[in-house]
């Protein structure tokens, strides 16, 4: 196998006296898509940003594309959709994907047709030359997700892609990136629809900080006996919180 | 080209946003014309004095274009008067002694009284020493005449006597009295000439004040924006340098910050036809210098406030001050610690090159250590941003 997209290492940060992530390993390969699912305040969005090399961790290394973070050469190399749309409101949705792909270091015809592709893929060809602050909330989410795309990225980290987007687009996205997926990118989805969590290759379930669970969700259910995700994941938290009283 | 991605982004901002834009290019020119037409005519206030009992001759005395004089009775009362008639001050005078009474609720109304009052009295003195030394011309020629009476009478006796003692005494005013020196005043100007005004002479001042408060407003409470809507981490996440951002706001805001100085100087030289005696190249550099400052302060600043309102609490803290130490307020007749605390100010750097320049005439390397200066504040302080930075993206 060849080198994997995402190596995290006994990850660990606190702020203060709260501890956020313990001891975090995990690797994804090329060609997965992987899910982050917990509870939200579980250290899912900070695992994200310790894997972009934007938080700072105690301990533990992360390693992108065999590289170490921080490393700001890579950042081009991942397409991030933040939780919250970071989006330019005064400007339109075809400045801002334009604005985020010269950055990206994307120019000239190549941006023009990038533009288009990934506008396509979220739906948003029509609306292109609105401005965001016109956009519905979805709207703004599958902008979001285009940014992301912009520059034909090897690994995408998304923070919670999927909120306040109708079902029938759900089905859309997951679609495109199953397609992504079988191109040899690697995906790295935190959510908490559990019916999205079925779709992932590999899941890996974070609460309180601690990874409880990995594996394929065939695996997980197995493993706790039990029929879905989601009785996966109260399980596992159940379980969680015995053995702390027990300590 | 990253930066320029930023630079094409904010530009592009700022154009979609109509109010900010006028609010940095016509509001400096409202408040430039406002500012004209209040401190057009600072010379022509007049004091209103009130006089009861007062010597006729001191009455004139005190008449000039800055006093209008009324009388009143001999027991008026100075405080009920004053309310009643809205006197600048109230004159009695008994046994030759003058009691003034000042409402001193204008305190520059209060001065006037005084200039004139001391104008009178030396007057008046000085008539009344010229009076004395005519009578006392006039006692002497008698006197001549007196002296000459008595000898010319001697003189008959002694050549009656038949003595030749040749001697005359000559005792005479011959001595004229020297005229009055009648001065003709003819004045010059080193900086400006007899129009220049209040307005004249602070509004070098008041357009780098412009240029400082807008651009540091603006450009604050747009790295604001970015922080607090998330684009900034949004940034930080793709291959951008730190130091591409705060390049691209500098440039950006430089624009407009630029564009607003070159609108206020046209606009004030020639709507009001102020006399600029440096170079206006020399005053858009210093503007630009000051912008850059605005820039890179408020963009510092914007990372210790969390909401606009925030950002808005810095300005009596940071802006304000900064209008004292600028210059309109003589910096050199303040108390040391004062003096030593504008230094830490940079309008008081930008404030006394605009000043020089605009007023004195002072060429590029005479306010050299102003600008130097005002380089070191921007660049100490994009320094600190780009550092800043570090907490959002270690890299």
């Amino acid at each position: 196998m060849t080198q994997p997209m995402i190596d995290v290492r006994d990850v660990a940060k606190r702020f203060g006296d709260n501890v956020v992530l313990k001891q975090i390993s995990l690797d994804l390969p090329a060609g997965r898509v992987m899910g982050l699912i917990g509870p939200s305040g579980a250290g899912k969005t900070t695992l994200v940003k310790a894997i972009l090399g934007m938080e700072k961790v105690d301990s533990g290394t992360t390693t992108v594309l065999g590289t170490e973070m921080p490393n700001r050469q890579i950042m081009q190399k991942i397409g991030y959709m933040a939780q919250s749309d970071a989006l330019y409101e005064t400007l339109t949705a075809r400045e801002n994907l334009r604005f985020f792909g010269e950055l990206m270091g994307v120019a000239g015809p190549a941006l023009t047709s990038s533009i288009t592709h990934v506008a396509q893929v979220v739906n948003l060809t029509e609306m292109l030359d609105r401005r965001v602050s016109a956009y519905s909330g979805g709207m703004k989410r599958r902008l979001s997700l285009a940014i992301a795309l912009i520059a034909d990225p090897d690994l995408l980290i998304l923070d919670e892609p999927t909120v306040g987007i109708d079902p029938e687009l759900r089905q859309q996205i997951w679609a495109e990136l199953r397609t992504l997926k079988q191109h040899g990118k690697a995906i790295l989805v935190t959510t908490h629809v559990m019916d999205e969590a079925e779709r992932c290759d590999e899941l890996m379930l974070i609460r309180e900080g601690i990874a409880l669970a990995q594996g394929t969700p065939a695996d997980l259910k197995r493993e706790y006996t039990v029929e879905t995700i989601e009785q996966v994941f109260l399980k596992a938290g159940r379980l969680q919180d015995e053995n702390h009283s027990d300590r | 080209m990253r930066t320029i991605a930023i630079v094409k982004r904010v530009l592009r901002e700022m154009l979609r946003d109509k109010r900010t834009l006028a609010l940095m290019f016509i509001a400096p020119l409202f408040i430039l014309s406002l500012m004209y037409f209040l401190f057009q005519n600072n010379s022509t206030s007049v004091a209103k004095i009130g006089v009861s009992n007062v010597n006729t001759s001191l009455v004139k005395a005190l008449k000039n274009k800055h006093t209008d004089l009324a009388a009143y009775g001999d027991h008026a009362n100075a405080k009920t008067t004053i309310r009643q008639h809205n006197l600048a001050a109230f004159i009695h005078e008994q046994d030759g002694k003058l009691t003034v009474t000042y409402s001193n609720s204008q305190p520059s109304d209060t001065a006037l009284v005084k200039q004139a009052l001391q104008g009178g009295v030396t007057k008046l003195k000085v008539q009344a020493l010229v009076a004395a030394t005519k009578t006392q011309k006039r006692v002497l020629q008698q006197q001549a005449k007196v002296l000459k009476t008595v000898m010319a009478q001697q003189q008959k006796l002694q050549a009656a006597q038949g003595t030749t003692r040749g001697q005359t005494a000559t005792v005479g005013a011959t001595t004229k009295p020297k005229a009055a020196p009648n001065y003709t005043v003819t004045s010059h100007y080193l900086y400006g000439n007899a129009d220049s005004t209040f307005f004249d002479t602070f509004l070098p001042v008041l357009l780098g004040f412009f240029v400082f408060f807008f651009v540091f407003l603006i450009s604050g409470i747009s790295l604001l924006n970015e922080r607090t809507t998330g684009t900034l981490t949004r940034l930080l996440a793709t291959p951008v340098r730190r130091g591409e951002i705060i390049t691209g706001y500098l440039v950006g805001y430089g624009i407009f910050a630029v564009i607003q100085t070159i609108i206020t100087v046209t606009f004030a030289l020639t709507v009001f036809n102020v006399h600029m005696l440096g170079s206006v190249w020399l005053i858009l550099l210093i503007n630009f210098l000051l912008a850059m400052v605005a820039l890179s302060m408020g963009i510092f600043i914007s990372t210790f406030a969390n909401s606009e309102f925030q950002m808005v609490q810095f300005i009596p803290l940071l802006i304000v001050p900064q209008v004292f130490f600028s210059g309109i307020i003589t910096i050199a007749t303040m108390p040391d610690w004062l003096q030593w605390l504008a230094h830490i100010f940079p309008l008081y750097y930008g404030g006394d090159a605009l000043m020089n320049v605009a007023t004195r005439g002072f060429s590029l390397g005479d306010v050299s250590g102003d600008l130097w200066i005002l380089l070191l504040f921007a660049v100490v302080f994009t320094a600190l941003n780009v550092v800043g930075l570090k907490r959002y993206r270690r890299v």
